[in-house]
């Protein structure tokens, strides 16, 4: 791939080509998500179900935990589902060199 | 007769086939482009003068039929096609051809004869021309892949027409004229005891016809090929209407209808598994589609007034964030020719006017604060938790979290940011970011309408255009921080598995869908059917040979020169044998005789 023009695209250097700037970004979601998670303080909500001894909906810190855990996970099973489902990109046009007939 | 060629199906329709028909020398491209414009801005005006009621009714064969009925069912989705009709047509001034305008239109008119027909003949019929018209979308890419999946779309197409077209049938044997929603309801006893009990096989037809399009699990796979096979205008036309006009059908006929929450809640979750590892990202959305649909269908699954309003509030938010998303997408096709993951990034370097919209799109598609999701999907969530579906609440919420994931930031992240892919292209053309603008205005206008509300007292014009008037204050606080946590704690599973390595790369493949089962099982079976039926036929054809030599080596046996009835007899001997013939005629004569 042609990685030898990063940042010199018509001689502007990008702030984003920086690694050390990609980690900053990822600090200050880290940062942000600390503030939010703070927030749970400011605004305690009355629980819409019993289920879970009513942490689902009114505890602290349900909505951070289960946004992190959900996506998580999610990507862990989707890709797990690769073994299963991935086919190479021409497989449906390859069927009649490699199908029955 | 104005009342017919000016309502808005018919005037969309055969305003753009006078368009298409006219020669070039008499209409100049701009002019053409013009005209166009006006058609679906002329058509909502003259929409908007007129009352609820029915319109441009007329008689076929003894039935009254009504070509248009307005309601507040039927308005907002008027409202919401005409506008996409718009969009769409600005976005696809990108070519000199105005095939894929003049057509989208049509199409667009088509879509508005479903949502306004009074009666299911009607609504039949614009089922029909939708499904042709859109094809031809799908057509337009002239490719070999696009070919067989615009012909794969039509099949599935055709199947919807033929389930609805034989409810249909059964209903107006049973009701004996030209049924209507009301008919179809006191019919079906629809209602009484929270749905049909789909004993009635007219309303079983009738809602898997309307399941088919609106891409119900198992039957969404023709979404899902057709759609990211189309070209970049091509693509946004079509992720208007079909599937729009298939969850106004199901709100009109199956509000309530229990088995739709289940349903509706495995299609918002089912398709987020699928994007994550979807490398092209017009797929991606097209899965992104299935899953937003997913939460329509639940909300009119839940039917109380206010799951419908945020059923149908999404289904007009979508057609706009999906609209951009897909706009987007097609601004990268268009410029760097596809739209794999794998090889695209950092693409924000060169079109830094089109990243900026998409993450509006994708802002809007997970909900965030301020933006149009958070504004109509919230009531499909309420809706849950007041009804107390724990369970189906969490899997929403676990959906909200994933549509984040795919949609909001892959599709942006993968396209304009990740690795500079060294790829160096020109912006969008101008005509598609006046469309991705307008598009993007919309949605942040939905968003931001109950923020003015709350604020400065403004009336919400988008939520006066819903059916029924709810009292529903979207932005509390414990909402905003609530949804903020879910998302932007999702964001930070994102970038963990990302910085950790832990994120499946993006691969150029083929993921197996629910199509497999056609393309490729259901190929199989074919071929071996066809092969069985190759061998019959010739095992048939063997054996009728072999009995034919068997049949004429016995005759050869016995005519040839050496058999026995071929060869020279003696005269004498032809003698004798007539006469015993003849005594035996005789003695047989006096037997019967006496």
């Amino acid at each position: 791939m042609a990685h030898h023009d990063h940042g010199k695209h018509g001689g502007k250097s990008y702030w984003l080509d920086r690694k050390r700037n990609v980690a900053k970004v990822f600090y200050a979601l880290f940062a942000v998500d600390v503030l939010w998670m703070a927030a749970d303080f400011l605004s305690r909500k009355k629980a819409e179900f019993d289920a879970w001894g009513g942490w689902a909906d009114g505890g602290f810190g349900f909505y951070p935990v289960y946004g992190f855990v959900g996506a998580f996970l999610l990507v862990l099973a989707a890709k797990q589902m690769r073994r299963v489902l991935m086919r190479s990109e021409d497989y449906y046009e390859r069927r009649r060199d490699g199908g029955a007939s | 007769m104005a009342e017919f060629l000016l309502s808005p199906p018919l005037l969309l329709m055969l305003g753009s086939v006078v368009l298409a028909a006219a020669p070039r020398n008499v209409l100049p491209r701009t002019v053409l482009r013009a005209l166009l414009l006006a058609l679906p801005v002329y058509s909502l005006w003259r929409f908007w003068g007129l009352d609820f009621g029915d319109y441009a009714q007329f008689q076929l064969f003894g039935q009254t039929l009504t070509l248009v009925r307005i309601d507040p069912l039927s308005r907002i989705f008027v409202v919401i096609f005409h506008l996409a009709a718009l969009i769409g047509s600005v976005y696809s001034f990108y070519v000199k051809d105005n095939f894929q305008p003049l057509v989208g239109v049509f199409y667009a008119g088509s879509a508005l004869g479903v949502v306004l027909a009074g009666d299911l003949w009607t609504l039949f019929l614009f089922w029909e021309v939708a499904a042709v018209s859109s094809a031809l979308l799908v057509w337009v890419r002239r490719s070999g892949r696009a070919a067989g999946a615009g012909l794969r779309y039509l099949g599935m197409q055709m199947v919807s027409g033929v389930l609805l077209l034989a409810g249909i049938v059964l209903l107006r044997h049973e009701v004996g004229a030209a049924p209507g929603w009301a008919e179809f309801r006191n019919l079906t006893g629809f209602l009484e005891n929270g749905g049909l009990g789909f004993s009635n096989l007219a309303a079983t037809l009738i809602f898997l016809a309307f399941g088919l399009k609106a891409a119900f699990p198992l039957l969404h796979s023709w979404l899902i090929d057709a759609y990211p096979e189309s070209t970049p205008a091509g693509a946004v036309f079509l992720s208007a209407f079909t599937t729009k006009f298939a969850i106004y059908a199901l709100a009109r006929a199956f509000p309530g209808q229990s088995e739709l929450i289940w349903i509706g809640a495995l299609m918002t979750a089912f398709p987020i598994f699928f994007a994550v590892i979807e490398n092209d990202l017009r797929r991606v959305l097209a899965y992104s589609m299935t899953n937003q649909l997913g939460f329509m269908v639940v909300g009119i699954g839940i039917g109380t007034e206010l799951a419908i309003f945020g059923a149908v509030g999404h289904g007009f938010a979508d057609i706009l964030f999906k609209g951009l998303l897909f706009m987007a997408m097609g601004a990268v096709l268009y410029r760097v020719g596809h739209v794999n993951g794998s090889d695209l990034g950092g693409l924000y370097k060169s079109m830094p006017i089109t990243t900026g919209l998409c993450i509006v799109g994708a802002a809007s598609i997970s909900a965030f604060p301020l933006f149009s999701a958070f504004a109509t999907k919230s009531l499909i969530m309420s809706a849950a938790v007041y009804k107390e579906y724990f369970w189906l609440w969490l899997v929403l919420l676990f959906a909200s979290a994933g549509v984040f994931h795919h949609a909001g930031i892959k599709i942006p992240f993968f396209a304009f940011f990740h690795h500079d892919s060294g790829i160096r292209c020109k912006e969008a053309p101008r005509s598609m970011i006046v469309a991705m603008v307008l598009a993007a205005a919309a949605s942040m206008a939905i968003g931001l309408f109950p923020l003015a509300e709350l604020w400065f007292g403004v009336a919400n014009p988008f939520y006066e255009l819903l059916p029924y008037p709810v009292d529903y204050a979207v932005y509390t606080n414990t909402h905003v921080i609530t949804q903020s946590q879910l998302l932007f704690f999702s964001a930070l599973a994102f970038a963990t598995l990302m910085r950790t390595g832990l994120y499946p790369p993006e691969l150029r493949s083929v993921n197996l869908d629910a199509d497999w089962l056609y393309r490729r099982v259901g190929l199989r079976i074919w071929d071996g059917a066809a092969a069985a039926f190759v061998a019959l036929h010739r095992a048939g054809y063997a054996a009728a040979g072999r009995l034919a030599t068997v049949a004429l080596a016995t005759a050869q046996r016995h005519l040839g020169p050496q058999g026995f009835l071929g060869r020279s007899w003696l005269t004498a001997s032809m003698a004798l044998w007539v006469a015993v013939l003849l005594a035996a005629y005789l003695v047989v004569f006096y037997w019967r005789l006496a």
